[in-house]
Formats: C-alpha cells, structure tokens, sequence
C-alpha cells in the first residue's frame, strides 16, 4: 500500500519544553490507526502538526507525495486532511442541517472567498449531501434541533459529519469518545467507522480507552514523552512491555521479580 | 432571489419614481438623504450579521462623499453616474487598505479601531486647506448622461439616481447574503475556529465582508454629495457613524429592505424632533432608540420577517 501521509524527523519544542522528538510515521491509503498516550505524551501535538494548528519545529510532513509542513490549517484541509476536535466545534446557534449545509457549501465553493461570495449557500446538491449525511452518522433525528441542545454523542458525530464534508483522503478525530458513557462510547464508534468506512477514508483517531483501540484501529501508535514508543497491530502493540509500563499501566510482577505485560485474550 | 421578486421590486422602485409629481420636493430631498443612509446601513448589516459593529462607517461615507467634491474640483468630471462610480472604487480602496488590519480585529477593538481611522479622516479634513478645512467643498451640479437638470429638475434627478441605487444595493446585498460567504457570517460569530477548519479563511471573509460594507458606504456618501451639494469633515465625525448604528439598530440585520426603511423613519423622527424640539430633539432619538432595543430588540426588519417565517410554518 502507497503511503498517504508520511512524517519525517517530527519535532516540536515550546520553548525548553520537548512536545514531540524524531517522530517517524507511514500510513498507507485505508488504515485506521489509533494514537495512544498518557496525558501530555504529544498525541495532540502530533495531531495539532499534522492539520496546521502547530507549525513544527522541525521535521516534514508529506501528505498524498507534497509536503504540508507548517501551512495554514485552511490550506490542509482544503488539500483533504480534514479532523474533529475532543471539544466538538459546531455553530451553536444554527441547527443540524444548516451545520452540515455550511461545512459542504464552503467544501464546495472552492478556495477563495470571491467565490465563495457568488456560489449559493442553498442548492439541491448541498442538501442532498446533507441529507445522506445525516443518515450516514445516524443524526437525521436531530435534523432541526439547534446544535447547542444536542446531546454530547450527537455534538461528537455533527463534528465528524463536518470534518467529512469535502470528503477529506484522512481524517484525524481527537479524542471521539470523550465525554460519552462507556455503554454508549462502543456504539458511538460504531456508527463513526462504519460511515467513513464507507467513504474509504483513512483515520488516525486519538483514544484513551483501550478496549475502542482494539477493536476499531488496524494498528497502534502509542506516544510517551513527545515520541513513538510503540508501532503495529494492537495485538503486539498493546502489548509491548513499555506500553504496559508508560502507558496502560497494566505491567505486572512475576514471582522473579520482573514486569510483564498480561497476557491478553483476543477472542 | 427568484426572477419574480425582482420584477416585482423594479416594479415598486418605478412606481416610486413615477410618484414625484405628488410629492413636495422637501420630501423627495429628505427621502433621498435618508436612502444615502439606508445604502450605509444596508452595508452594515453585511458586518453585523457576523457580529462586528463599526463605529467608524463614516470613514467610508466621508471618502465617498469626498471623492465626488474632489473628482469635480480636481478633474472637473461632473456625469453623477461616473462620480458615483468612483466614489464607490474609492471607499472600496480605502477599505481594501484599512481592513488589512480592520479585520484581525473584533467586538469592541474592532470597532474602536474603525472609529480611530475615522477620526483621523475627521483631523486630516479639518486640518487641511486643500481639503476645504473645517468648511468643507461646495459640490457642483452634476450632470445626467449629458443632461444639465437645474432646480427641482436636479432633486428629482438626484432622488431618481437614489432609488436606482437602492434597487441595485438592494439586489447585490441579498445576492450576497444568500451565498456561502454571506451565510457564513453566523457561523463566524458562532465558531471561528470551526470556520478555519472547514477550509475557509476568516480573516479574509471578514475583510471581503468589510470592502462590500465600505462600497456601499461610499455610495451613501457620494449620493448625499449630490443632494446636498457640498461635503464638510462632519461627514467622517463619529456621531455620523453613531446615526448608522442607530439605524442599524432601528432596522435590524435580518430584512435588506428594513435598511432604507429605517432610515426613512430616522430621517422622519429627526426633522420632527429638530421642528418640535429645537434644543432637545437628541432626548427624542435617544428615546426611540431605548424604545425599540426593549420592544423591538431584533429590529424593525424582525416585525417583517417573523411574519414571513410564520407563513412558511415555521421553518427557518
């Protein structure tokens, strides 16, 4: 498989502090990879570079063969990286279809604001699109509720539905799962993979429960201390005994004394 | 807008039009200073709407107005169409430059920072000779397509390049509000960042929103020119943008057309506060303006527009 993102050398300093060292990251087209970390291990960060809110410190960032290092967030998403915040960004006082109608009229009024000034906010192609995405992520119930009285699974998918308006090649969600109930944390990510499994898009999503990783990511990168310490499958990853010590926590001592990762059934 | 709405409002402006003969002419001067207003306000609404409040609009209606006493003066151009024309490039220029910085702004830096370019149109006009200081330039009768109307024949003129003017501005401002880049300015209220991540410069709609608002002004200017052939440094003076933003307040942002008739009714309440109340006619605004802010808080445009949404069964 060809590599749609490719990250080099990755670095990010905030002064003497080290957010992120020598990150080195292939995803190919079609993967769906689940980031892990303790608090401040430069998961975000990672992120934040990648989609332009951070200018990197050092290091490239290629996305489909050009690199995007340092540019404006506007122009990467525009290029088709597109990502969901941990804290939903919505227009509160717009409903939910006019939040969906917004992101795919400006996803389809093209680069400039000029043209963004003659190319109509209400056309049947953009409530077309709207509609099927509101069906896709499972919010048609929802359709003229104002988004600020959504509930919090509802606030999360309205943000991913967003993101995916000019349907984005990768798409990077923050955290998805925050702030949703552990009944209804499986189920929220089951609609989310499900609809851009359907659209063929390559994820990159930021988690802290483990149990989400294992069963919706292809492979794992787990982050401690601004750097990969871990990189596969989430059978191996989740595994690796430096996973288990830094990250979830879950080393245990054997009789000789030594830490070891559990055993873990995959069934 | 459908094809139908736009015969229909050509065919209002020409009945408008066609009206003159049972008017006074004080009226029709008071109409057309009022549409000089209204083609502000109209502009105002574009930044409003996306929750920047200007009090420095009189920058760019100054700029038209002296762009039209300049362009006469200077380069002796006297067709009202041309002079309007480049009244409008002229404020849309200045508004180009001024919103480079203008639009990184918002809330009350924002509009404090419109008022200070505005005050320093306002010195710059006062201090300078060249410019007619302190009072100002007389204005030329200008010309209509070759035609040379003097008398009633000029205001009536004057008053039918007003209603040509509102027509266009009502036409282009809700072309413009019904894009993606006019619907975005409730989004940019809202969610700045969400905005940027879409994929679309804020900064730039806002500076975009900024030069159409400032066109508009410099076309209010360049008419009020015309009516009142002459311009002085008040036109750029802070209180004349307070009057925009009591209209605008007195319209609201919702309705294109409540503009031009808010500015009527301001134009109205004023000549009968300054008639009935000499000395005080200020505590009659500052009454209506109280008054409508508690009953009427969305505006006159809102009184229009609820009825509309009613009849739509109360879909947005």
């Amino acid at each position: 498989m060809s590599a749609l993102l490719s990250v080099r050398d990755l670095q990010k300093t905030f002064g003497q502090v080290v957010a992120a060292r020598d990150i080195n990251v292939d995803v190919p087209v079609g993967q769906t990879v689940g980031i892990i970390g303790a608090n401040g291990a430069g998961k975000t960060t990672f992120v934040n570079m990648i989609t332009g809110h951070l200018k990197p410190s050092g290091g490239a960032i290629i996305f489909e063969g050009g690199a995007i290092t340092g540019l404006p967030s506007r122009k990467i998403m525009r290029l088709g990286v597109a990502r969901s915040f941990q804290v939903a960004q919505l227009f509160p006082t717009y409903t939910v279809f006019e939040n969906l109608c917004a992101a795919i009229a400006i996803a389809h009024s093209g680069t400039s604001v000029f043209s963004a000034a003659v190319a109509r906010f209400v056309s049947d192609r953009t409530k077309g699109e709207a509609e099927t995405a509101l069906a896709h992520f499972q919010i048609a119930p929802y359709r003229d509720a104002l988004a600020s009285t959504l509930p919090q699974g509802m606030r999360k998918l309205l943000d991913i539905a967003m993101a995916t308006a000019g349907n984005p090649r990768l798409l990077l969600l923050d955290e998805p799962t925050s702030g949703i109930s552990l009944e209804e944390k499986f189920d929220l990510m089951e609609v989310i993979m499900a609809a851009l499994k359907a659209r063929g898009t390559t994820v990159l999503f930021v988690e802290h429960d483990m149990e989400i990783v294992r069963r919706f990511a292809d492979r794992v990168l787990a982050f401690y201390d601004g750097t990969v310490i871990a990189d596969g499958p989430p059978t191996v990853a989740l595994d690796d005994p430096r996973v288990a010590e830094f990250i979830t926590g879950t080393l245990i001592r054997a009789k000789d004394g030594t830490l070891k990762a559990p055993t873990v059934s995959h069934a | 807008m459908s094809v139908r709405h736009t015969l229909l409002g050509a065919l209002v402006f020409a009945g408008l039009a066609a009206c003159v003969p049972l008017l006074p002419l004080w009226l029709i001067s008071l109409i057309t200073i009022a549409m000089s207003s209204g083609l502000v306000v109209s502009g105002l609404i574009i930044l409003w709407r996306a929750g920047l409040v200007p009090f420095g609009q009189a920058l760019f209606f100054a700029t038209g107005a002296y762009t039209v006493a300049l362009a006469g003066l200077w380069l002796k151009i006297s067709d009202a169409v041309v002079l309007v024309i480049l009244a409008i490039v002229a404020a849309a220029l200045v508004a180009a430059f001024a919103g480079l910085l203008l639009a990184r702004y918002r809330e009350i830096f924002f509009a404090m920072l419109s008022l200070a370019l505005s005050m320093i149109l306002y010195g710059l006009l006062v201090k300078s000779e060249a410019l007619g200081s302190t009072d100002g330039i007389n204005v030329a009768q200008a010309t209509f397509f070759g035609m040379k109307p003097r008398g009633a024949a000029y205001t009536i003129a004057v008053f039918w390049l007003s209603l040509v003017l509102v027509f266009l501005a009502w036409l282009s401002v809700t072309a413009y509000l019904g894009s993606v880049a006019g619907q975005m300015a409730g989004a940019i209220r809202d969610n700045e960042i969400r905005v940027e991540y879409l994929g679309i410069s804020v900064t730039r709609l806002i500076h975009l929103k900024l030069t159409i608002a400032a066109a508009l002004a410099g076309a209010g200017g360049a008419l009020a020119a015309l009516s009142i052939s002459h311009v002085d440094p008040q036109m750029a003076y802070w209180t004349t943008s307070g009057g925009f933003v009591f209209v605008t307040i007195l319209a609201g942002a919702v309705s294109v057309p409540a503009a031009f008739i808010g500015a009527l009714i301001f134009e109205v309440i004023r000549s009968i506060a300054v008639a009935v109340l000499p000395g005080g006619w200020q505590m009659i605004l500052g009454t209506v303006l109280l008054v409508t802010i508690l009953f009427v808080p969305n505006g006159l445009g809102s009184l229009i527009m609820r009825k509309r949404i009613a009849g739509q069964g109360g879909s947005k």
